[in-house]
């Protein structure tokens, strides 16, 4: 078949579309989120390399490859096992309690109700505070010589608390902002969770006198249970990596009592200047958030299917 | 399911109350503090009544700060105007670059594009810093450290995944059907994309622009890493200046204060689409 020939069939096969350029049009619209895309992965592999380097900047000829090195050190030092710990500790406590207390908040403002819907949108006022200066907003409220809250503690008889300056209270004091901050990102998704829920059900339950503990476990919460999980993976992710609010609050300490993952890679990389510990630090980092975030996006997917209407 | 006791009500009335305490005390507080002189935050106990004063507001504007070992020189309205700047830039940016894309993603069906959509994502959730700490060492050498172009492009990384998955949603809620139409009256793509898919997607694309503004704005690490002090934002700013201030307290409430209020008026103005935005197009409010 001639050029020509095959110009005509095509033409023939679909004479009003000009079908070449339409189907280069999705690679051309989308060529710039692909640019910026190849832009991440560049320094993304780097960070890969030079968790396999002795890679100090201020010792640039000790440079070299030690394969698998800087992870089997972190194996004997104690350091990365107080780092893992804390990291596991923090998200833990912060994603237990923010999901306790924010499925309770949305119970409560279940009923779509003008005094409801003001409480709930007074409460997105924290999550839209930045971390870092919700962490600073703390801070002035615990200081040890004006706080309000260490008058408030002080009123209970509890003298001397020292909140993120005490290793035995600092871990509580960042968990504390980390629940005021992030407690209504559960709350406002649970509670379109909720509302989203169809009605018949319940209204069987009550027409039938269904005792509320009842409804509650073998309805409300199973049917929440998507959205459930998928918040909770949301701050799961956010919270392991958590850097602005310890950062603001302690720069990860007293001592090394706040050292999470990210915290404690910052202070390598800057304060020690040991890239290449740094790098696998974060890598081990990633490896944890892409095992967390592939179960999410299945989840997320699902949900969004739902939401846009289409299976 | 509603309990209409007595008990129970007094129940929700009180939990209610602790919630609201709880969760909105801080902000009255910091903001009550912004008011008031040092000796007045200082006091035991505190007072909820007390004489308001602009002294730290005016510190903060006119850039001015009288301390006991002198005067010192602030530059946090630099930080506040740094902040305008970069978010805004990131946004219009953003927008630039991810509608179009979101449309392709929403109208036609190919593999790169699933690709390029889930790496984007993906990123989303993975540690800003492994990406950070190698692109500070690149941007020494391509001289992109500490300049505008150089937070904004990171700042895709926020902005993008937000603005491509929600106005892909709203690309993918308007029927196709619209478009061919239009089409088929002799226009072409260009035109029914500005002209009908845009502009029906229109509330999507503010609310998603709205939120990558808020989302930059409250962002800290990437500049704290890759902007000196003339370049940063408020959030890095105002961590700044509490060392350099030191127990100027009355001045770090007025800088938290006029740090969150842009954020917390938009947020307020676009809540309706919060929950989608938050959840990437997940939940729908």
């Amino acid at each position: 078949m001639s050029m020509v020939q095959l110009l005509q069939t095509n033409a023939q096969a679909a004479p009003a579309k000009p079908r070449p350029r339409v189907r280069l049009l999705p690679y051309l619209l989308s060529l710039p989120a692909l640019l910026v895309c190849v832009a991440i992965l560049v320094p993304f592999v780097t960070a890969a390399v030079y968790s396999l380097q002795r890679y100090r900047l201020n010792l640039p000829y000790l440079r070299g490859f030690i394969g698998a090195g800087n992870y089997i050190d972190f194996l004997t030092d104690p350091a990365f096992w107080n780092t893992l710990q804390i990291s596991i500790t923090y998200t833990a406590v912060t994603v237990v309690v923010e999901l306790l207390l924010g499925l309770g908040i949305a119970l409560l403002l279940r009923r779509p109700t003008r005094f409801h819907n003001a409480v709930s949108i007074m409460l997105l006022l924290p999550l839209m505070t930045a971390p870092a200066i919700a962490a600073l907003m703390w801070k002035l409220m615990t200081n040890p010589s004006f706080g309000i809250l260490s008058y408030f503690v002080g009123l209970f008889g509890v003298t001397d608390f020292k909140w993120a300056s005490d290793p035995s209270t600092a871990l509580f004091t960042v968990v504390l902002v980390d629940v005021w901050v992030y407690t209504p990102f559960i709350m406002i998704l649970l509670l379109a969770g909720l509302r989203s829920l169809p009605r018949q059900p319940f209204e069987a339950a009550a027409l039938d006198g269904v005792p509320a503990s009842f409804v509650f476990f073998r309805i409300t919460l199973p049917m929440l249970a998507p959205y459930i999980i998928t918040a909770s993976l949301f701050r799961l992710l956010d919270s392991i990596q958590q850097f602005d609010i310890i950062y603001a609050m302690t720069q990860g300490g007293p001592g090394d009592r706040l050292m999470v993952f990210q915290v404690q890679a910052y202070l390598e990389f800057f304060q020690y200047t040991n890239v290449g510990r740094s790098a696998a630090l974060l890598m081990i980092l990633w490896l944890i958030t892409n095992i967390l975030s592939n179960i999410f996006i299945k989840n997320w997917l699902r949900l969004r299917a739902r939401a846009h209407g289409h299976a | 399911m509603e309990h209409s006791s007595l008990a129970g009500r007094i129940f929700r009335g009180v939990a209610l109350s602790l919630i609201l305490i709880f969760f909105m005390f801080p902000i009255v507080w910091i903001f009550l503090m912004s008011f008031q002189n040092n000796d007045q935050i200082l006091r035991i106990p505190p007072r909820i009544l007390f004489e308001p004063t602009l002294a730290n507001y005016e510190a903060l504007i006119s850039g001015q700060l009288r301390t006991a070992a002198g005067n010192l020189q602030i530059s946090f309205m630099r930080n506040l105007f740094n902040s305008v700047v970069l978010s805004s830039a990131a946004v219009l940016l953003a927008l630039l670059l991810g509608v179009p894309a979101a449309y392709a993603f929403a109208r036609f069906k190919f593999r790169l594009g699933e690709t390029i959509a889930f790496t984007l994502l993906s990123f989303r959730f993975a540690p800003p810093l492994l990406v950070l700490l190698p692109l500070s060492l690149y941007y020494q050498e391509l001289g992109l450290n500490d300049t505008y172009f150089g937070i904004v492009w990171v700042y895709q990384l926020i902005a993008l995944p937000l603005i491509l998955w929600i106005v892909r949603g709203y690309f993918e809620d308007i029927s196709p059907d619209i478009e061919h139409a239009y089409r088929l009256a002799g226009h072409s793509w260009r035109e029914a994309f500005t002209r009908i898919a845009v502009p029906l997607a229109g509330p999507g694309i503010a609310a998603a622009g709205l939120l990558s503004f808020i989302f930059c704005w409250n962002n800290f690490v990437f500049a704290l890493i890759l902007a000196s002090a003339d370049k940063q934002p408020v959030t890095v700013g105002a961590l700044a200046f509490v060392t350099a201030s030191g127990i100027q307290y009355g001045q770090i409430a007025a800088a938290i204060v006029l740090s969150v209020t842009p954020t917390l008026l938009l947020a307020l103005y676009a809540q309706r689409y919060l929950v989608e935005g938050l959840s990437l197009g997940a939940v729908k409010g």
